[in-house]
């Protein structure tokens, strides 16, 4: 525990080596009214992975987040967590939102909305001891200690942010998954966010959506682009030019990685379908 | 005022009015603040008007057909719990409009009411204590039945409180970490529809909204955690109530009616006062600041 990683990489070991995959998408599909927004996808996420999803605006990369979620079905193709429906799993994924919406109006300390995390752990009556145990452990790892008698509606962007990652520790999820955790926040505050991603990798799974390249190639140990295609690679093969590239739309670079396969998305769009036996929808 | 008191010890009634307002502030406070800080008021008021419906056609079923179980307490609750019913569903099933459902059963339940009120002989001082209430009146098992209806409703929140929290917060969050918003929001209107069945003995029907939602929104001015308005409002409530038969009683004023006065005074007051104070510490921060300047130099 003491020790700290020097690279990204180093922090998580091979995926062959860390057993199963936790995320599975197989030749997924996803449209909304007929229009295509992700085409043919196929990745699997392994385990204790600092995962980050990067893709230009509208690229699916909010679509990819609902489906792991089991939010949206997938029109072709499924999609598993830990082997399961995700709908079925969803308790096992901590997910903090990119916004909420919330009344600034309301009477609520940051304690009381991390201890909302563990609202559906029992039926009836007040939080237990450990619940508030275990909510105030969570502020602790969320560096959030000292304001947890504080009205949550006073508390900067990045610390109602860190707040809500506490809401979903509180769970004992084995999945985070962050949807754009920095969108509303400043570099200073966004590296303190990542350092803390960085820091509960640790124990668990982390996929975090972004669309700052910078910061994600610091600390990401894989990569997923999306641009209605997308792949998965590790950290290490991935060069930040041709991150650029794939922004820019560069793909002829792209496809001289051979583990990382991304093709030209007008190209692979017009790929057809693959079959899918038992093709799920659930 | 001092009549007042020589005849609370004297009297039956003034002591079981007293009683029926301590009872009544308890839901008060407490569903109140919940009213309040979800927005609920005019959903509140869908539910208050079928409380008519359901007292209108008690009577009627009392008088004209001699139904002597069903008294206007038992019609209010059981109209009361339907359109919390209605409601839930219609906004969680029916993708409808909110508010054009609330003013559906709002109207539907007065109008309701109205024509088993007109059907009923006596009808018109029946209607004026349904509207306006009648504190007074209340009787040994009319309090009863209140205390029993504020004992379902304290203990539904204290069992369920977490959970009315998080749902009023962050309900989109909430129902994705698996928490049962629609079970709960429904209780919550459930809750909702008793408090204003027990509000509505004390101050009626037409003013019950201000009764639920004046002493918790006075409490907001101080509290910062929903329970601790709760606590406050509750308060309040039982200084809005029993002063309000306190004062009336000499003058025989409405007593519904100088409650609210007396709640909505207290408000107006509180909203001011914290402007003035507010100013004035202000002014204090800026003098100290530039006495300090001053010194300085």
């Amino acid at each position: 525990m003491t020790r700290t990683p020097e690279t990204a990489a180093e922090l998580s070991p091979e995926p062959s080596a860390n057993a199963r995959p936790v995320i599975e998408f197989e030749d997924v599909c996803f449209a909304y009214n007929r229009e295509e927004v992700l085409h043919n996808i196929s990745l699997s996420v392994p385990g204790q992975t600092l995962t980050a999803v990067v893709g230009p605006n509208g690229a699916g990369k909010s679509t990819f987040v609902k489906l792991t979620l089991g939010l949206l079905s997938p029109v072709r193709g499924r999609v598993r967590v830990f082997g399961d429906a995700p709908a079925r799993v969803r308790r096992r994924i901590g997910y903090v939102p990119q916004h909420i919406q919330f009344d600034s109006d309301f009477p609520v300390s940051a304690l009381d909305v991390v201890l909302m995390g563990r609202a559906e752990k029992h039926w009836i009556g007040p939080y237990r001891r450990t619940d508030r145990d275990k909510a105030e452990k969570a502020l602790v790892q969320v560096q959030l200690q000292q304001l947890a008698r504080r009205s949550f509606s006073s508390l900067s962007g990045g610390e109602r942010q860190r707040v809500l990652i506490a809401q979903a520790l509180v769970a004992n999820p084995e999945i985070l998954l962050l949807d754009e955790p920095t969108a509303n926040v400043d570099t200073q505050v966004e590296h303190e966010i990542y350092e803390l991603l960085h820091e509960l990798n640790r124990q668990m799974t982390i996929v975090v959506v972004s669309h700052n390249l910078n910061v994600v190639t610091r600390h990401a140990s894989h990569l997923i682009c999306v641009n209605r295609v997308a792949s998965l690679c590790r950290m290490t093969e991935m060069t930040e030019d041709r991150i650029h590239a794939f922004y820019r739309g560069d793909m002829a670079m792209l496809q001289h990685s051979a583990d990382c396969q991304i093709f030209d998305p007008s190209n692979a769009m017009r790929e057809p379908h693959h079959d899918v036996k038992g093709e799920d929808r659930s | 005022m001092s009549l007042f008191w020589e005849h609370f010890f004297n009297h039956a009634f003034l002591q079981y009015a007293i009683l029926a307002g301590l009872l009544a502030s308890v839901a008060c406070g407490v569903v109140g603040s919940f009213v309040v800080v979800r927005r609920m008021t005019y959903l509140a008021g869908a539910i208050a008007h079928c409380v008519l419906g359901g007292m209108g056609a008690a009577r009627y079923l009392q008088r004209v057909q001699g139904v002597t179980w069903m008294t206007p307490f038992l019609g209010a609750t059981f109209a009361a719990v339907v359109a919390a019913l209605i409601i839930s569903v219609v906004t969680f099933k029916g993708r409808q409009r909110e508010d054009t459902v609330l003013s559906a059963v709002w109207a539907i339940g007065m109008a309701t009411g109205i024509s088993f009120i007109t059907a009923t002989p006596g009808y018109s001082e029946d209607l004026m204590s349904y509207l306006f209430g009648n504190i007074l009146m209340v009787g040994a098992s009319d309090l009863l039945h209140i205390a029993m209806l504020d004992a379902v409703v304290v203990a539904l929140m204290f069992l369920f409180y977490d959970k009315f929290l998080v749902i009023s917060f962050l309900p989109e969050l909430a129902r994705l970490r698996g928490v049962r918003v629609d079970v709960y929001h429904t209780a919550l209107l459930v809750l909702t529809s008793l408090t204003v069945v027990i509000l509505t003995q004390v101050v009626g029907l037409v003013m019950v909204i201000a009764l639920l939602t004046l002493p918790a929104a006075t409490a907001f001015q101080f509290a910062g955690r929903l329970w601790s308005a709760m606590i406050i409002a509750a308060g309040l409530c039982v200084l809005f109530t029993i002063g309000g038969i306190a004062l009336s009683y000499g003058p025989e004023l409405p007593v519904g009616a100088t409650v609210i006065q007396l709640a909505g005074g207290v408000y107006l007051l509180v909203l001011f006062g914290k402007k003035v104070w507010r100013r004035l510490h202000q002014r204090a921060i800026t003098n100290r600041s530039s006495n300090a300047a001053e010194q300085k130099i």
